[in-house]
């Protein structure tokens, strides 16, 4: 197994899937400044899958193209996380799965500018600004839902429980991403983590909102190719043209 | 066009005598081209036509968002799916500018968004069809937001200051928006049989609503004619009409599809196209509420403006805590 | 109705700009939601780009003093840009 592989695609899946999710709120959102916003992060992680399956075609080299890679691979050979798979729901779930994803993504991107890669590194310097404001994006909505109305602080709350399961995969490092550690190619699981609970932490506790048990069981499987029923209907959407038309020029 | 058949109010266009002074004043500035700015006196016909004319604009582009984002989900290709993204956002970028404009005129953009989705304010026919393939995506872009470049740019001319800058920037960006359509087009004409077909398909369900998109002739119209005296209305709806067409025909003989009005000719004389009948019964059916869409598109607007409400109120309310501990700790 | 959120008036000073200017209004509930809003709806995230944003209620004007919108090429979104696509020769109007 290529491990360089297989961590290019885990990064560029969960852009892609997450990309994807968002786009589906399109006109959709809860006021118009909020839809622009939304467009914007969709668009941010959507150049970012394009830089990392871009490189993964490249490793790959049996003629792959960052196209052949998202459309048209089955689940089985997704690696995204759990986490981006999980439904829009309400705009709270919604934002929560933005924020754990976010806080995550952006102490990972920190730690991508050291990569032995040089490839890596650069697409990391190339996230860190957009990666930056999607946290402090994210990270300041949750605050004003937490402390809004009590009706927010419930969906907000609920939100924080129902995805925290979630939230724990991408800590859990298997053989790829200790090859990788190893390698100096991406930063260890210890720091990001506590980093991870510290930054969520903060956030919750301005945002009055119950910080969940760091020690509760986490989902896993995602990145290994075992995902969750969601990832099925949205491969469904998003393959369709190329599934239908294949070899067709678009 | 994206705001058609505005209402003046008026029975009839004023003379300059029957003018009080200060009207008199108002039509001196517009004829010498003097730009009203949102504090000067205005008419209140003046005042409530720009109100109907730029809510209906802002209302076009943000439910214009709903056809294609109907779509982004399923584009065929990253870059596609970035592009589409990239036009949408600009959609609802036009309509906050022409919110922004709007409002200058002392109405606030929850009244005007209120009026929308009950049904009562207009915006603009097209958005009313259903996109049903990838290739609507090409149509769209070349002939919707072509229709459009050809309405905005003379408005970026208007007599009202705030309209006509919110023009230039949306026109600034409108021109990316028509040729990324007619570059998927090129692509599905170059390609497959089937994709071709499939734009065939696409030029045939959106040919004639596009013409419909100017309005009626209006060569007769009151209201037409008072909103070109006030300089917002700069060209009428068959001159426009007929630019589209002119400029359009070729484009579509380069893809090489073929144009679904079999009454479309050439004349050598004018330098024209003339092309077949529309049919406005369709037209004023969907401006009433009978086109194909109407009922989805402003349900789903409906729905995430409801939706919206707890998200909306939350903000509110905990900017109104910050600024409650301020006043306490000042 | 719930309470809508106020008015605010953006004013944007580019990159190389010398002033800022005024380019439309945007709602939003305080004053770093709409700095954030007005990056995301007047500058499709620009660098170097400084913004201001004022309640328009809190705005004094003798006469209105607009100095017309600002236009700001997104660098790193250049498909859109017209001359990203390019067109055939023969195609004219696009």
């Amino acid at each position: 197994m290529n491990e360089r592989l297989e961590y290019l695609l885990r990064q560029g899946d969960n852009a892609l899937i997450l990309s994807q999710q968002l786009s589906q709120l399109c006109g959709k959102g809860p006021a118009l400044e909020e839809d622009m916003a939304l467009t914007n992060v969709a668009l941010d992680l959507l150049g970012q899958t394009r830089m990392w399956l871009g490189y993964a075609a490249e490793l790959a080299g049996n003629g792959s193209d960052e196209d052949t890679l998202a459309f048209l691979r089955d689940a089985i050979d997704l690696r995204c996380c759990l986490l981006v798979e999980q439904p829009n729901g309400n705009y709270a779930d919604t934002m929560m799965r933005q924020f754990y994803f976010d806080t995550w993504h952006y102490f990972l991107m920190q730690g991508l500018l050291q990569s032995t890669d040089p490839r890596i590194a650069e697409i990391a310097e190339k996230s860190i600004k957009e990666v930056t404001y999607h946290l402090r994006r994210s990270g300041d909505l949750i605050v004003r839902l937490g402390d809004g109305t009590p009706e927010s602080h419930a969906k907000t709350q609920a939100a924080a429980n129902a995805l925290w399961m979630y939230s724990g995969e991408v800590f859990i490092y298997d053989a790829v991403d200790l090859a990788m550690v190893e390698q100096g190619v991406a930063p260890a699981s210890a720091p990001l983590r506590a980093a991870f609970l510290e930054h969520v932490a903060e956030i919750f506790a301005e945002a009055t909102l119950a910080m969940p048990d760091p020690d509760a069981w986490m989902q896993r499987g995602g990145k290994q190719g075992r995902h969750s029923e969601h990832l099925g209907f949205i491969l469904a959407e998003m393959q369709f043209l190329q599934r239908a038309y294949p070899g067709a020029e678009w | 066009m994206y705001a058609q058949l505005v209402e003046t109010g008026l029975k009839k266009v004023q003379s300059f005598d029957e003018m009080s002074e200060q009207e008199q004043a108002f039509q001196a500035r517009i004829d010498a081209g003097v730009k009203i700015e949102a504090k000067d006196w205005m008419p209140d016909a003046y005042r409530k036509t720009l109100v109907r004319q730029i809510s209906q604009h802002a209302h076009s582009e943000i439910v214009g968002q709903l056809p294609e984002g109907n779509w982004v989900t399923r584009a065929p290709t990253l870059k596609r799916k970035s592009i589409l993204l990239a036009k949408i956002q600009d959609e609802a970028g036009h309509g906050l500018y022409l919110y922004s404009a709007a409002e200058t005129l002392g109405v606030s953009r929850d009244e005007l968004l209120a009026a929308l989705h009950a049904g009562k304010a207009k915006y603009s026919s097209i958005f009313n069809y259903p996109t049903l393939s990838w290739a609507d995506m090409g149509a769209i872009g070349w002939l919707v937001d072509g229709s459009a470049i050809i309405n905005q740019i003379p408005l970026c001319r208007c007599s009202y200051g705030p309209y006509a800058r919110a023009m230039v920037r949306v026109c600034k960006e409108e021109s990316f928006h028509a040729r990324q359509g007619y570059d998927i087009m090129m692509s599905l004409c170059k390609g497959s049989p089937a994709q071709k077909a499939m734009a065939q398909d696409a030029l045939n369900r959106w040919w004639w609503p596009s013409l419909m998109m100017f309005g009626p002739s209006d060569a007769e119209s009151v209201n037409s004619a008072q909103s070109s005296k006030w300089r917002i209305k700069l060209f009428s709806n068959d001159e426009l009409r007929q630019r589209m067409v002119d400029q359009t025909v070729p484009q579509i003989e380069y893809l090489g599809l073929t144009v679904p009005d079999p009454d479309l000719k050439f004349d050598a004389e004018t330098g024209h196209y003339t092309f077949g009948e529309i049919d406005w019964s369709e037209f004023h059916n969907v401006l009433k509420g009978n086109g194909p869409c109407n009922r989805e598109r402003l349900q789903t607007r409906v729905k995430a403006w409801e939706d919206g409400a707890w998200f909306r109120d939350a903000l509110g309310a905990y900017a109104d805590k910050q600024t409650a501990k301020k006043e306490i700790a000042a | 109705m719930s309470k809508e959120w106020p008015l605010w008036e953006v004013f944007i000073r580019s990159q190389h700009g010398l002033a800022h200017k005024h380019v439309g209004s945007l709602h939003a509930p305080d004053a770093e939601m709409a700095v954030n809003n007005a990056r995301d709806v007047y500058t499709r995230r620009n660098e170097g780009v400084s913004i201001w944003v004022v309640r328009a209620a809190d705005i004094v004007a003798s006469s209105p003093l607009d100095k017309g919108a600002l236009f700001e090429p997104a660098n790193s979104k250049v498909y859109r840009h017209p001359t990203f696509f390019p067109m055939p020769e023969e195609v004219k109007n696009l």
